[in-house]
């Protein structure tokens, strides 16, 4: 690849920097992160520092207010809140930790057994799952104090394996999709036994989610913990933030600051736990959204003429056609046939004007990358003007910016773009500018008809909708035209059709349905971008024909964004060649077809010669075979 | 779709046997001598022998099981060991107290959820910082600490509401909104949390859909996109998660009903635990289990009136 600005520079992934170096270079999870390192010290060795026991109390300190002596005051059987906050801290630590560990190995192991061996283990475990996330926690932990009595630490264990469906699942899908990997599968052709292959490949997938799992659920496990003490179900014995706070919630009225230390304690550790949680989430997703985008770029860096020849063998015959170099980029700006100005007879002023049009997408971090560099255009009226380039030439990303539909975080960052003398961007009012035009003069054919309807609602309503809002019909008047549309553009069956929803009918009848929705408004020009590439053979030609047909009937102008010489060849006036971001040749079909000019055109138009004998070849198997 | 909720109700018949059994078993078998542990260490061994005959724990275990069992089928879950009342009489008697801050708390979660998710997944700025900081409060603080706050707020500080205590709406349809504002605030503000994260969530990934993009092309007004398109499409993750929030809330309801002093179930499960009064104990896993499934029923309803796939398959 000789290019040289390639839309590909998006920053390479951090990669080999720990998650915990990345994790403390933000603000906020460095400081929950040091909250919970200093909880836990107090956990360990608080209590030697505690000035007093945790069951100690003197009948002349009852509800003593915070002095010297009692840093925190004292509770209502006169016991030091300071010396019992320390012992509680090491307590609920302790109750968090095991109910944590209990759910962890519990659901971890579950999960990577079902996951890996399937079978009758799977089974059982998503049942006893549906069994435990039919009762709510806390009914399930009073059943059991009923019957086992008030024991923090038995409480945790029951607590944990209540908890454990939520590692169990996580694990259980990573393991699942990890284990027909082909470097699973390669681990076991070398010999590796399956708990070798289970503890190094499949364990290091899930690490990081176990760990922020383990954050959200020692924190579910303190505040569940508290909250039975709060109740006073817990051992009245055992010093804990719950019990601290039950004793200060009886003595609301009178000693309003016992309530304090306890509050603090739980919701800042739990915040605290929330905190790290979601940092650890952020750094984890952003990694691989960088590794994923990254990934997309390299493919259309080598991979992209292998996309345009397979869309030509798409259209019969073989795609012998594996060495083709891409030409490197003249930047001498498009080359324009002479002839381009008068192929058609209608010399005024053009529909669709793009001047040294400009796209870019903002990233996360550093600048914008542009993806369009400087592109111009005219689509004059009643013509069908082709667009055509391989995929990522950014041919879809130029029709995306004259309707308007840029996806988030994509901007027409130079140029202008103007329709019938009014100009669509770049203006104070673009908004007003584009909702006076857009769905009424400019319509718009997509790619894939199946996405592009809304699978919730019925076919009629998606095409009467748009009718009563920009045209202001009622909904009789609107009905009765959505009808007669469907039947013009050849559905057999239009009441039905209308009726149904969109999964229910063919790929070939959804892209009717949408042509019927973009012509519906009456249009000046519409914007076909590969309105036959998701189709069958069979059903392109189809609907080649009836663009063309309607396209005649009304005068409209047609913009078709194609990667496809074929159907250029086949529908177009003019055409325009697109190769990374830029327009390298321009003029009429004709000419194009007969005379290209620039290497990658004729690169491109080679592409097709070279699969005939491959075709021939194809049919004479069929005819021997018959 | 009739198939459907036949085979959905099967299930959940399935379901609450197999809690039903679950339950029996741990409560009866797995606390040992009952009997001995209700009159206490000290106890006669004959005395013991003598409750435990009386209370029908001397039969062996599946007998009592099918005893209970054949009682609940026809809606008899026996009778309290200290007040002799019937289990059910006590539960009906309770359930519309839990049921009203539970389900008000579902309701005020649902729309503040929708107009906050909503508004954080299309206008961004500093709505959606206020959803993140709501978001890591009402995940993080437990629901009892929130009651708490609010209590001292609302009720000993300014004194709006009552600290306590329950109104019925027969009563008085202004006192019962006052006696249960707080405990609907306190309980909604987790599951505010949670689903407000989902629907924005939902609500970003429906608009970067390829048909959003081709109504938008069709000159429909951005409002009409989200409000009925978007949401719609949004609407079915954020129900399934509803239902567990569900589930959950009738949990935390035991812990909140303590505080306002409200007389639900929750009041009724912390006596029956510290007494050991079995016979309510399983009432209440009984009456949980069976709204947790009646529940999952409606929401796949619901799931089905939003989804046409769901509802013509």
């Amino acid at each position: 690849m000789t290019a040289v600005d390639v839309p590909t520079t998006v920053p390479a992934p951090l990669a080999r920097v720990s998650l915990t170096r990345r994790l403390i270079r933000r603000p906020i999870a460095l400081a929950a992160l040091i909250f919970l390192g200093i909880i836990v010290l107090v956990a360990l060795v608080g209590p030697f520092f505690a000035p007093y026991g945790p069951n100690e109390g003197s009948i002349s300190d009852i509800l003593a207010p915070p002095s010297p002596e009692h840093l925190l005051g004292a509770d209502s059987s006169g016991r030091d809140v300071f010396s019992r906050l320390l012992y509680a801290t090491r307590i609920s630590v302790l109750a968090a930790a095991l109910a944590t560990v209990t759910s962890l190995v519990i659901g971890v192991v579950a999960g990577l057994l079902a996951g890996y061996y399937r079978g009758w283990f799977d089974t059982t475990a998503s049942w006893f799952t549906s069994l435990i996330m039919a009762l709510p926690g806390i009914v399930v932990l009073l059943a059991a104090r009923t019957v086992f009595g008030p024991s923090v630490w038995l409480a945790m264990v029951i607590f944990g394996i209540i908890l454990s469906p939520a590692y169990y699942r996580l694990v259980y899908a990573t393991v699942s999709g990890v284990r027909n990997e082909l470097f699973i599968d390669a681990a076991r052709v070398s010999g590796l036994s399956d708990t070798r292959i289970i503890g190094r490949h499949i364990l290091s997938v899930v690490r990081a989610p176990i760990i922020i799992q383990s954050a959200i659920i020692a924190g579910i496990a303190i505040a569940i913990q508290s909250g039975l003490e709060f109740l006073g179900l817990g051992d009245l014995t055992v010093p804990t933030w719950g019990a601290m706070l039950n004793d200060a919630f009886i003595n609301i009225y009178s000693a309003p600051w016992l309530m304090l230390p306890p509050s603090l304690a739980i919701s800042l550790t739990c915040i605290a736990l929330t905190l790290l949680a979601n940092g650890m989430r952020d750094v984890l997703e952003r990694s691989v959204t960088v590794r994923r985008r990254a990934r997309r770029a390299v493919t259309t860096k080598t991979g992209s003429v292998a996309a345009v020849t397979t869309s030509f063998s798409l259209s019969g015959g073989d795609s012998a056609v594996t060495d083709l170099e891409p030409e490197p980029l003249l930047d001498a700006g498009p080359i324009i046939h002479r002839d381009d100005a008068h192929s058609t007879s209608d010399n005024s002023e053009p529909l669709l004007r793009i001047t040294d049009l400009r796209v870019g997408y903002e990233q996360a971090e550093g600048p914008d990358v542009e993806v369009v560099h400087g592109v111009s255009l005219d689509v004059r009226k009643g013509e069908i003007h082709g667009l055509i380039g391989e995929s990522g030439s950014g041919k879809t990303q130029t029709a995306f910016a004259v309707l308007g539909v840029l996806p988030r975080g994509g901007r027409v960052t130079a140029g202008e773009i103007t329709f019938d003398g009014l100009r669509l961007t770049g203006s104070a009012r673009e908004g007003r500018s584009y909702r006076a035009v857009r769905g009424t003069r400019i319509a718009y054919i997509p790619q894939e008809p199946m996405s592009n309807l809304d699978p919730s609602f019925k076919i009629g309503f998606q095409l009467v909708q748009p009718l009563r809002q920009t045209l202001g019909l009622s909904k009789k008047d609107a009905t009765a035209k959505a009808l007669a549309l469907l039947d013009r553009v050849g559905i057999p069956n239009p009441k039905r059709t209308f009726d149904a929803y969109p999964f229910e009918v063919s790929g070939g009848m959804a892209q009717r349905v949408l042509i019927a929705g973009a012509v519906s408004t009456e249009p000046d020009l519409i914007i076909a971008d590969e309105p036959t590439t998701a189709l069958d053979v069979t059903v392109q030609a189809e609907v080649l024909d009836l663009i063309r047909d309607l396209q005649r009937e009304r005068g409209m102008a047609v913009l078709l964004v194609t990667h496809n010489f074929g159907v250029v060849a086949d529908l177009c006036d003019r055409v325009t060649v697109m190769q990374q971001g830029r327009f390298v040749e321009q003029g009429p079909v004709r000419t194009i077809l007969g005379h290209p000019e620039h290497p990658y055109t004729r690169s491109l138009l080679d592409a097709i010669l070279d699969e005939g004998p491959a075709r021939e070849e194809l049919d004479e198997i069929e005819g021997a075979q018959r | 779709m009739l198939v459907f909720i036949i085979r959905r109700l099967l299930a959940g018949i399935v379901l609450l046997l197999a809690v039903s059994f679950v339950a029996f078993t741990m409560l009866y078998i797995g606390g040992g001598d009952i009997a001995r542990r209700l009159l206490g260490e000290n106890a006669a061994p004959e005395v013991v022998a003598q409750k435990a005959a009386e209370l029908g724990l001397d039969r062996p275990f599946f007998v009592q099981y099918l005893d209970w069992l054949g009682g609940a089928v026809r809606g008899d879950l026996g009778a309290s060991w200290f007040t002799s009342q019937a289990v059910v009489v006590d539960l009906s008697s309770r359930l519309p107290v839990t049921l009203s801050i539970v389900v008000g708390a579902v309701l005020l979660a649902a729309v503040v959820s929708v107009v906050l998710g909503v508004l954080a997944a299309t206008r961004g700025g500093w709505i959606d910082g206020l959803v993140q900081f709501i978001s890591v409060i009402g995940f993080s603080i437990p629901n009892f600490l929130i009651a708490l706050m609010l209590v001292i707020v609302f009720a000993i500080n300014l004194g709006w509401f009552n600290a306590t205590g329950y109104v019925t709406f027969a009563i008085s349809p202004a006192g019962w909104v006052a006696s249960v504002t707080l405990p609907i605030i306190a309980l909604s503000l987790a599951t505010i949390a949670t689903v407000t994260q989902q629907i924005r969530g939902s609500v970003l990934d429906a608009m970067t859909r390829d048909y959003v993009r081709t109504l938008q092309t069709r000159g429909l007004n951005s409002r009409t996109i989200v409000l009925q398109h978007v949401l719609r499409n949004a609407g079915g993750p954020a129900l399934a998660v509803l239902a567990v929030q569900f589930i959950g809330l009738l949990g935390g309801a035991i812990v909140i009903e303590q505080i306002f002093a409200l007389p639900g179930i929750g009041q009724l499960t912390v006596q029956a635990t510290t007494l050991g009064d079995i016979p309510v104990v399983m009432g209440v896993v009984m009456i949980t289990a069976i709204i947790a499934v009646i529940v999952n029923l409606a929401i796949d309803l619901a799931q089905a009136a939003l989804n046409p796939k769901v509802r013509l398959s």
